[in-house]
């Protein structure tokens, strides 16, 4: 298995150099640079900072010299924040959007399952119609209408006697209660996803044969579906959860936009329309290389649930 | 008091073209340590008539009628006690081990379970007990392969598997869904003599459905022959394999393949199994039936006990002369 896994991983270097190469590209195809703005700047100091940064010189040769920075660690300095490195601006703000994400992944694939497995087993009765009914609500709305939504409620309208909010519309200062309406939007999302699967799978497995001979044993309900179709109903949930995790880092860049969050999605907002070279690719490597680790995960999974699969 | 008996036994399904009669009627009744074969092709109602007594019919089918076992209806018996009983009095092995067998659990975990629920053994006493079995059905180094996963198993091992692990709790009743169906000829051959020593040792009574009615020659003591949903020919395995009355029972003997006949084709019953929602207004093998005439057609013959032979039943309005001319056809 770890043969496996080194594999796997050494597999991610050709996959993230072509995501780089492809991105760098784009980038640059993209009119405009990181120092071109309203307020003129004189010829002698645009041309110093293009020499400071390499701008000068032919595409071939900076993609070379980034390259060169990434294998050392280094995803480079920020080209409009200044005094800023990548690295530091990422440290920066990857706790918050871990936090948010991970926690609306970790409460969505528990709040999925259990939604799932409720409706799964109450098949067409009304817990069944309201799983069903959230799901598509999940699924159809767009974060960006959702999210203003969920202001509009628990922030506006929904009041304490002193006046203010129940929740805070947006921003951040670590404390919890800024996390609930981004980390609410997220799951609500994902949460529509995984207990559909959910839903569909455990209603296959409860109908295959291995449970027909469960039922024959006499095992009460509860031992059927906890102990026999619990595992094989959630591989298709192992299958969406990877990428369930990777959109919740990618539905930041919606989420934190929304919620005025500092995490990575708004920097990669930011970074984009700044044309700020760096970052927006430092955050691209970053989000393949996590991309490539969940998937990895979600493959042993697999194994874990599965006793036919062996790597 | 019979270990088991059915009475007036009838499953129905409702699906989006109307409610179809699976069963219709069905009456038998098992001694203990006797074996019962139910015989049918595919659509016959054998399975669905076991499957109702053991309350696992699709969600969309319902059973009526009576199954009585020690006197208790397992058809109206509340769920919880139902569980007390499959499993543990009546246990059920199927046509399919490939997918019969839960893959993701070892075979331990399957086989101990049965005992925790209903012998409450430790999980300890309950893996000794399972290789034991294990051993009983003649799995090698059954200590060592008690912990694997069944994918591990060969489709004969198996269903060997799912016999050790029937007859755990030595149970009553062993129902047997087409056991060897799925299987090789051979290993077919093996697992019916298991079954007929593990019935010497155990003292259990067996239903065993089957198509093949050299199975049911083999290990039956007697024998009910169905056909649209309804009980054809029922009585001992001798009376039915060696002095068939029906004119189906007698087809299904023709077809056969026999060592003997130099014959290179086999011989089958033309036509198809009934669609059973469109089911003739008489008798259910009309269609395909050779001496069928219009009083066949129109009115369902009644299973009434054979000319001459009381203690076989038969259902067909033709009697004497043209059956023995039916046999006489097939073996000339």
């Amino acid at each position: 298995m770890w043969s496996y896994i080194l594999r796997r991983l050494l597999w991610a270097i050709p996959t993230a150099l072509a995501v780089i190469t492809l991105c760098y590209l784009m980038l640059h195809l993209t009119p405009g640079g990181p120092f071109d703005s309203e307020r003129q700047v004189s010829a002698a100091v645009l041309a110093n900072l293009q020499a400071k940064y390499h701008l000068d010189q032919p595409l071939w040769r900076q993609y070379l010299y980034y390259l060169n920075d990434l294998l050392h660690g280094d995803l480079g300095a920020s080209f409009r924040y200044a005094d800023w490195s990548v690295n530091s601006l990422v440290a920066q703000a990857l706790p918050v959007s871990a936090t948010v994400g991970g926690l609306s992944v970790i409460l969505s694939l528990v709040i999925g399952v259990i939604l799932g497995i409720a409706a799964a087993l109450r098949q067409n009765s009304i817990i069944d119609y309201v799983v069903m009914f959230l799901g598509n609500i999940g699924n159809t709305i767009p974060s960006f209408v959702m999210g203003p939504v969920l202001i509009l409620i628990f922030a506006i309208w929904l009041k304490h006697p002193d006046g203010n909010g129940w929740l805070p519309a947006g921003g951040w200062d670590g404390h919890a209660i800024y996390m609930i309406l981004p980390v609410a939007l997220l799951t609500l999302i994902n949460v529509a996803t995984i207990g559909r699967i959910m839903r569909a799978g455990l209603i296959e497995t409860m109908s295959s044969n291995f449970i027909r001979t469960a039922r024959a044993k006499g095992l009460p309900l509860r031992t059927i579906v906890f102990r026999h179709a619990l595992k094989p109903a959630l591989i298709p949930v192992a299958s969406v959860l990877g990428p369930v995790a990777i959109s919740a880092i990618t539905a930041a860049v919606v989420t934190e936009t929304v919620f005025s969050l500092p995490g990575l999605g708004k920097l990669i907002v930011n970074g984009a329309s700044n044309r700020d070279y760096t970052l927006v690719l430092g955050l691209v490597v970053l989000i393949t290389v996590i991309a490539v680790v969940f998937n990895l995960l979600v493959d042993l999974a697999y194994a874990l649930l599965d006793p036919r699969i062996r790597y | 008091m019979s270990l088991l008996e059915v009475k007036n036994l009838g499953v129905k399904f409702s699906t989006p073209d109307g409610v179809i009669s699976a069963v219709n009627g069905v009456n038998f009744s098992l001694e203990r340590g006797q074996t019962i074969g139910i015989v049918g092709e595919s659509g016959s109602g054998k399975s669905q008539t076991v499957l109702a007594m053991m309350g696992l019919l699709a969600k969309n089918g319902v059973a009526n009628g009576e199954a009585l076992f020690e006197g208790k209806n397992l058809l109206t018996m509340p769920a919880k006690e139902l569980n007390r009983v499959r499993g543990d009095r009546i246990s059920m092995i199927f046509q399919d081990p490939m997918t019969s067998l839960n893959p993701y659990l070892t075979v331990e975990r399957q086989m101990t379970e049965v005992l925790e629920l209903h012998k409450g053994l430790s999980r300890k006493a309950a893996r000794v007990r399972a290789i034991q079995l294990l051993d009983a059905v003649k799995i090698p180094e059954a200590a060592r392969r008690v912990d694997m996963y069944p994918h591990e198993f060969s489709g004969g091992m198996r269903q060997r598997v799912m016999i050790a692990m029937a007859l755990l709790c030595e149970p009553e009743i062993l129902i047997a869904d087409e056991p060897t169906t799925a299987l090789d000829v051979t290993v077919q051959a093996q697992i019916i003599t298991l079954l007929k020593e593990l019935q010497r040792d155990f003292g259990t009574a067996i239903i065993m459905i089957t198509h093949d009615l050299g199975v049911v020659a083999g290990i039956c003591d007697q024998v009910m022959v169905m056909y649209g949903g309804r009980t054809m020919e029922y009585g001992g395995a001798r009376d039915i394999f060696y002095d068939a009355t029906h004119p189906y029972t007698i087809g299904l003997l023709n077809a056969l393949p026999r060592l003997d006949h130099d014959g290179a084709e086999l011989i089958s019953i033309p036509g198809n199994p009934p669609n059973m929602a469109h089911m003739p207004a008489g008798c259910p093998f009309c269609e395909r039936c050779s001496l069928a005439d219009e009083h066949c057609h129109q009115v369902l013959p009644a299973l009434l006990p054979a000319e001459g032979k009381p203690h076989v039943l038969r259902a067909c309005h033709k009697t004497g002369e043209p059956i023995l001319r039916l046999k006489e056809v097939a073996h000339g």
